[in-house]
């Protein structure tokens, strides 16, 4: 049995929520971070309001969510988090994944491929799904090509779902089966 | 000393919550009263739902909320509900809300009668030295009968709601002291 | 243009009405007991609910419906009778963006394939995008439910979504569609006379 959290880059970790709580309210402050991943409206947080947030989030944390931080291998840095949401156990046992890298130096250097690469074996090997979703943006094409490259397949787009600085945009779906991450083995 | 409570078309009265909840649920079933009256979303809250607002509502602050039924004298009909807020005691000024759900009973003045009741009401029995409302500039009936009864147009609030794809205006009225006329 | 007159709530044959805490838990508790219509309105596994189950689950709607405002449930009535037939709901309402997502159903067998769903939709997106001004509906149907589909359809909904082997029930793996309408398209239908 292998170490399935690691990866060639990073690997998935426990989270503590005083750090991630710190490292939040530093991230959030870059709007363009939060407009990424959020659809809600872009807000500052407290470190106080953060840190509570997640620890909620692990104390509430039903065994439907599993919810990981991504480290960097090298130096064990802290570059972002990553869940799987299970919305259904029983008929279909699928979930939503769901990442973020935090600082915009860290972009673009193959961290977050690697992170749901890795979510995605967990997912199908440890937790016997039988599909992955996520939602992405349309406005973020660097998540887009990264999802396509680990594997997720264009499901469709909610149209006009979003609207930022004035403008309306696209919520694509994607999403993964069983036998689509198989094949890519 | 006069009787408040009785104009010429109505009484100010009170009712058991269950009255009321009875009586919002059959008004609230009439959309256009709802959008005439109300800002928020037209909603059908349940009997019981409602029944909590009220009893809610007479647990709140009492010194600062006066709110009365309003009956018609003619066949003593539940016909609407009249309120007074005040925010603060040391400006003395209060904020009216009203409302007749009965549709039979718009345009015939009983909801101005009731107008010159409350505002009777705040500048004798509570010694208040203005009062405010406000409403929706598309209510044209209530904007007659409020300036009937004695309140002048003070601001518009550009675009304040939106409804049926229209922005529309909010108009906010006041009556002074020195101005009214006692009944 | 403002229609203040026009009736949100009222349509030719049905009615959107509250819920009433002492009648209709008895009737909703039998519509769960069939298992057919609740595996075309759930995603979830079915079960059946006593009256008291139900009457818990219409307290905390209208918990939540007072807390988080994003949530509109009304019940859809007959108009002759006032009994209960249906139900219709806009709900995790996205405010900033401007996104509601929309479910409705006829509970008894005897009431369906009447136009009751397409009256109580039309009230639904009427009330959606003239009173709630949201700028576009979504709806999510399972594969299996032409009915839904079809409906959905013939009010101008596109299908925008399709996730792909989302759903397994009796055996099949099911593609679970999302269904999406804006406002302006919406506003179109009624300019054309259509809807």
């Amino acid at each position: 049995m292998n170490d399935i959290l690691k990866g060639q880059l990073v690997r998935l970790s426990t989270v503590d929520s005083d750090e991630l709580g710190k490292a939040y309210s530093a991230w959030k402050r870059d709007s363009e971070l939060t407009r990424l991943f959020d659809a809600t409206a872009s807000a500052l947080q407290s470190v106080k309001s953060s840190r509570s947030f997640f620890e909620k989030m692990i104390n509430e944390g039903s065994p439907e969510e599993y919810y990981f931080t991504i480290r960097l291998l090298e130096d064990n840095r802290l570059l972002g988090d990553i869940n799987l949401d299970i919305v259904n156990h029983w008929m279909g046992r699928n979930a939503f994944v769901g990442i973020g890298i935090g600082d915009r130096n860290d972009w673009g250097k193959g961290y977050g491929t690697d992170a749901m690469k890795i979510m995605l074996r967990y997912a199908f090997t440890e937790l016997n799904l039988e599909r992955v979703t996520l939602t992405v943006f349309e406005y973020n094409p660097r998540a887009i090509r990264s999802y396509e490259k680990v594997g997720f397949q264009h499901e469709g787009r909610q149209r006009a779902r979003l609207l930022k600085d004035g403008k309306r945009w696209d919520m694509l779906f994607m999403g993964i089966l069983r036998e689509d991450w198989l094949a890519l083995q | 000393m006069k009787d408040l409570y009785r104009e010429a078309l109505v009484r100010l009265a009170s009712e058991p919550p269950e009255v009321m909840a009875k009586s919002f649920v059959k008004w609230d079933r009439d959309s256009e009263f709802h959008r005439l009256a109300d800002s928020d979303p037209a909603q059908l809250w349940s009997e019981k739902k409602l029944k909590e607002f009220i009893d809610r509502n007479s647990e709140k602050n009492s010194t600062q909320y006066f709110s009365f039924s309003i009956r018609t004298l003619v066949d003593d009909k539940y016909i609407g509900f009249v309120s007074l807020r005040v925010p603060a005691w040391s400006h003395s000024d209060a904020w009216i809300g009203i409302m007749v759900g009965e549709r039979d009973y718009w345009g015939k003045g009983y909801g101005t009668d009731a107008m010159r009741l409350i505002v009777q009401y705040g500048f004798l029995e509570l010694n208040l030295r203005r009062m405010s409302l406000g409403l929706h500039a598309y209510n044209e009936r209530a904007l007659k009968s409020y300036e009937k009864a004695g309140f002048t147009l003070e601001g518009r609030v550009r675009g304040d709601g939106l409804r049926d794809g229209i922005r529309y205006d909010s108009l906010w009225l006041g009556i002074l002291r020195e101005e009214w006329e006692p009944i | 243009m403002l229609s203040i007159q026009s009736q949100l709530f009222e349509a030719q044959d049905v009615r959107f009405g509250p819920i009433d805490h002492e009648a209709h838990p008895d009737i909703e508790s039998k519509w769960t007991h069939d298992a057919e219509f609740m595996r075309l309105m759930e995603l979830a596994p079915v079960r059946p609910l006593s009256p008291a189950m139900v009457r818990k689950q219409y307290e905390s709607v209208e918990k939540k419906m007072e807390e988080d405002k994003n949530l509109f449930y009304f019940t859809v009535r007959a108009r002759d009778d006032d009994r209960l037939i249906g139900k219709a709901v806009v709900e995790w309402i996205d405010w900033t963006n401007g996104n509601g997502l929309i479910r409705l159903g006829i509970g008894a067998e005897t009431d369906r394939r009447k136009g009751y769903g397409s009256q109580a939709l039309r009230m639904l997106l009427r009330y959606s995008f003239s009173e709630l001004n949201l700028y576009r509906v979504t709806a999510v149907v399972p594969a299996y439910n032409e009915g839904a589909l079809r409906l959905f359809q013939k009010f101008g909904f596109m299908e925008e979504v399709r996730r792909r082997k989302a759903l397994h029930r009796d055996g099949t793996f099911w593609d679970i569609v999302s269904y999406g309408l804006l406002n302006s398209e919406w506003q179109e239908q009624q300019n054309n006379g259509r809807g």
